[in-house]
């Protein structure tokens, strides 16, 4: 268990400003979730905290504690890579204990018993006597979290853990990810990914990144409903969030009207007007692309299966409750 | 333990008929390998057979045509005297052939050792990342790339009696009391070849052991660096692991090489006996002195030496040429 806080904290490559300057407080226990596009600078920051990278300037505090120099193995953390970063020629089991036998004051039976109850949390027990070449990605996985698991760590650190696996392992993974948090509620955890799905699924916070700045923290729910910015309203959603400008937007008293796909409805008597490019049918619900004269064509989420004839007309209307309204820097008029 | 599948057992049998296209290949695989089976037949295989064959007879140089058939006589015959005792004669009972073995075999254990250690370290600071990297991988292997010849005719200068800089260093510091013949003295002899067979090949090592490391991945030594595994720790439990196919492949090729030195020692300390080597015997025999079916003796027990020590050490290192265990 530990709080994290960040002041400023600035991270350069040479010339190169990676992290401009972040303010951030983590809090004990918290699910906080790092998202943001690639280079938005939030793998390096998940690497600032964790210490394998020097801060260039400012301060990182781990429970009130400036640990700006310490070693990473002395923060009490634990970090699953993208890439596993199993160590190859050890067994599951060696992976795991590998951390605790060489940490002085740990007897055998111990380490045994911590590893094994880790194992039994991901069910990988079976696998403890094999190599990680002989497991599939999924289990390899579950074995680098068990890894950081047997640590017994304040602070569990991913770092995109799951872009290296296919859709369905990536949706259990992330369940058993959700579920670990709830097991074991009192460790703080910082979760990067580019995903905003796993970003609304998994997160108490999240925190989104752009270009080594800060825009948004928050919880899911008002990143969803309250952005900040309209790139934190384009990046949060899916469907992206459709974006009209020019006399629509007008009309409602602003530069850029944002408007999910969700809450538009067709009707006869509809607002706009679009000609059907194509439809999306997911099943559950259907995408119907509309070309409104806009930059990008215009996204309505349908429940169920509904299938429109391309070229067909169709007139729609806002929720008018559910406009977000943006001024020309892209900021929201509330 | 069987609701999941294992990756290994996943991976069918190969079926019993090929298709065409992995016969296609087949055809192509043997296509591209009878001009290397034939150059190697020719320059290679050719040459060893005829060696075996003359080390038989009792071939000489002036008159190769003539050789006559004698069986194992070069390698060990006897007489019986008068007085019932019995003399033996051949390589297996020569001396000097024995000091030759130890000679190489003693040059080839100490240097490949140090070369390992030392090409360690240098590929280790190879890998590591600073400025003008290249550069100095570049230049790590120039005495590898100097020719034998050259770099051994350049030591011979340094390691001079009475001109050569290494005494003359030695005496300015006075780690010298008198000035060495270190290529003369019996006892320095093999230590001036070693010095200088170290010096020239460690790059090569270097490199060797240094694509192996670039091999190893390097996120587990982040996960290494978290897990609290000091450095020193981290060598001996997961780049020497890691590394050791690469490293046994490396060694395996020095060895080769160091087990039939020859110009080295025939520049640096001619006629020593001191460091006589196999194959500066065999030659010697073979042109020299015109004992050309001993020399081929030689050269045929060189060549079932070099064999057995090869096959000995992939036996107990366990080598594996596909690459490792990883």
């Amino acid at each position: 268990m530990a709080s994290i806080e960040l002041r400023n904290v600035r991270k350069s490559f040479g010339m190169v400003d990676v992290i401009k300057g972040v303010d951030l407080e983590v809090r004990k226990g918290e699910f906080m979730v790092f998202v943001g596009p690639s280079g938005c600078g939030k793998s390096t920051l998940l690497r600032l905290i964790s210490g394998l990278e020097d801060i260039t300037s400012g301060d990182m505090l781990f429970d009130g504690k400036l640990v700006n120099a310490l070693a990473p193995s002395k923060r009490g953390i634990a970090m699953v890579f993208q890439s596993y970063a199993l160590y190859p020629h050890m067994t599951v089991y060696e992976n795991m204990a590998f951390g605790l036998t060489l940490e002085k004051g740990h007897a055998k039976e111990e380490i045994r018993q911590r590893v094994e109850k880790a194992a039994d949390m991901l069910q990988i027990r079976q696998y403890l006597d094999r190599l990680p070449k002989q497991l599939s990605g999924g289990q390899r996985q579950r074995v680098a979290i068990g890894r950081a698991i047997t640590r017994d760590p304040k602070v569990f650190l991913f770092d995109e853990p799951l872009s290296n696996l296919d859709a369905a392992l990536r949706v259990a993974t992330r369940i058993e990810i959700a579920k670990l948090h709830e097991e074991m509620n009192q460790v703080t955890m910082i979760y990067v990914t580019h995903d905003q799905v796993e970003a609304m699924t998994l997160a108490d916070r999240i925190c989104v990144l752009r270009d080594g700045l800060v825009e948004q923290v928050g919880t899911p729910m008002e990143l969803y409903e309250r952005p900040d910015s309209i790139f934190v309203a384009g990046f949060i959603g899916s469907p992206k969030m459709n974006f009209i400008a020019g006399d629509k937007a007008e009309k409602y008293g602003c530069a850029t009207l944002g408007i999910r796909g969700e809450h538009m409805d067709i009707k006869n008597d509809g607002l706009w007007e679009g000609t059907v490019i194509h439809t999306e049918n997911l099943g559950a619900d259907s995408y119907v692309y509309l070309d409104m004269g806009q930059e990008e064509p215009v996204v309505v989420r349908l429940d169920g299966a509904v299938t429109y004839q391309s070229g067909t007309v169709l007139k729609v209307s806002p929720q008018d409750e559910r406009i977000h309204r943006f001024d020309a820097a892209g900021k929201p008029i509330r | 333990m069987t609701t999941e599948t294992l990756a290994s057992s996943t991976r069918v049998a190969a079926p019993k008929v090929k298709s065409e296209l992995m016969q296609q290949r087949i055809r192509a695989a043997r296509l591209f390998l009878i001009p290397m089976l034939v150059a190697l037949a020719v320059v290679a295989g050719w040459p060893l057979l005829r060696s075996i064959y003359f080390s038989f007879t009792d071939a000489s140089l002036s008159n190769l045509e003539a050789a006559q058939w004698v069986g194992f006589g070069n390698y060990l015959r006897w007489t019986v005297m008068e007085s019932g005792a019995v003399r033996y004669r051949g390589l297996l009972v020569d001396p000097a052939w024995w000091n030759a073995v130890w000679n190489t075999v003693r040059f080839a254990f100490i240097s490949v050792a140090f070369e390992a250690v030392l090409g360690m370290v240098v590929a280790l600071v190879l890998n590591a990342e600073f400025k003008g990297r290249g550069i100095v991988r570049a230049a790590i292997l120039i005495p590898w790339a100097i020719p034998t010849i050259v770099s051994a005719r350049m030591w011979s200068w340094m390691l001079n009696d009475q001109f050569g800089i290494l005494n003359d260093l030695g005496m300015r510091l006075g780690l010298l009391s008198q000035k060495v013949a270190w290529t003369a003295t019996a006892d320095t002899a093999m230590t001036a070849v070693l010095i200088v067979d170290i010096w020239k090949t460690t790059p090569f090592m270097a490199l060797l052991i240094l694509a192996g490391l670039q091999m190893i991945p390097k996120d587990i030594y982040e996960a290494a660096e978290i897990d609290g595994v000091h450095p020193v720790k981290q060598f001996f439990k997961i780049t020497l692991p890691l590394v050791r196919p690469a490293l046994m492949v490396a060694i395996i090729f020095r060895l080769l090489d160091a087990l039939r030195i020859f110009d080295l020692i025939y520049v640096l300390t001619p006629n020593s006996s001191a460091t006589k080597t196999m194959s500066v015997m065999a030659r010697e025999n073979l042109f020299d002195f015109d004992k050309f079916a001993y020399g081929s003796a030689m050269s045929t027990m060189l060549f079932t030496i070099i064999a057995v020590l090869t096959i000995v050490y992939i036996w107990l290192g366990q080598v594996r040429f596909d690459g490792g265990d990883r």
